[in-house]
């Protein structure tokens, strides 16, 4: 393949890939998700990294919970559009929001 | 600084915390490390009674999150001491603490399900705030080291989340 033939596939190639998602990350240090609100779309992940000592949870009321070991890290994959307030189940004054655009 | 004394005291003595009134004189960074690793045993203590003691599975859940949180926080406490090198320091709050634990403690063993399960978790809200109440107005101000400032900072996150939990446990068993 010529140098023209392929920069014209690897154009063809790129162009019909869709938005990649990404993986977004919300740190968690000395009780605080940082940053607080995160902008995303559906099919992004959320990775939550806890560098504290202690357990902490990114619950929905009446949705779903991820569990977040101490200094460990927990992911979710977003499946819907909807903005969502979490809070961290054992410590309720801890509190993020997703932004989740289709 | 006296007025700053004065409304510490104002809000100790508003709150009806006895153990922390005694304390009129601003305690030193190895008394604060006292203190604050004392309040975390007791909440300790209080909640292997209550792991113990309850049927309840919200009860039994909010007591195996105080071990797990302020036994966290007690290693915090404890590797930080020995990093400062500082001796905590036994100390007349840290008495009066212990004294009125062990008599709470008295109070709920002798109770039996339900009234054993609210005893407890309005103790442990009245406790959180009795504790917050102290970390805010006399312990976090009176720290002179800033890491061991620090570490209460984040143990009263800890301890607030720790009041608005219990409070929706309280909730719960209404």
């Amino acid at each position: 393949m010529s140098k023209r033939n392929l920069w014209i596939a690897l154009t063809l190639v790129i162009g019909t890939v869709p938005a990649q998602a990404e993986t977004i990350q919300v740190t968690i240090d000395k009780l605080v998700f940082s940053p607080a609100t995160v902008e995303a779309k559906v099919g992004d992940t959320i990775e939550w990294v806890n560098k504290d000592a202690f357990a902490h949870t990114a619950t929905v009321k009446g949705g779903w919970e991820v569990m977040i070991p101490p200094k460990k890290s927990a992911s979710l994959t977003l499946q819907k559009a909807e903005t969502v307030d979490y809070f961290c189940r054992f410590h309720p004054n801890m509190k993020g929001r997703l932004v989740v655009a289709p | 600084m006296l007025i700053r004394h004065t409304a510490a005291l104002a809000a100790m003595l508003l709150l009806g915390t006895a153990p922390f009134a005694q304390a009129a004189d601003k305690p030193t960074d190895p008394q604060i490390a006292h203190i604050a690793y004392t309040a975390g045993v007791i909440d300790v203590e209080a909640a292997k009674l209550a792991i113990e003691k309850s049927k309840n599975k919200d009860v039994v859940d909010f007591a195996n999150d105080m071990v797990r949180d302020h036994e966290a926080v007690n290693v915090q406490a404890l590797d930080l001491v020995k990093k400062l090198k500082v001796t905590p320091e036994d100390n007349a709050t840290s008495q009066a603490l212990s004294k009125a634990a062990a008599e709470e403690r008295a109070k709920l063993a002798k109770l039996e399900g339900a009234a054993f399960d609210k005893a407890y978790v309005d103790n442990e809200v009245a406790y959180h705030k009795q504790v917050n109440g102290a970390l805010e107005t006399l312990l976090i101000p009176s720290a002179s080291n800033a890491e061991l400032k620090s570490l209460l900072e984040t143990g009263l996150k800890i301890f607030q989340g720790h009041e608005q939990h219990a409070e929706h446990v309280a909730d719960m068993l209404k």
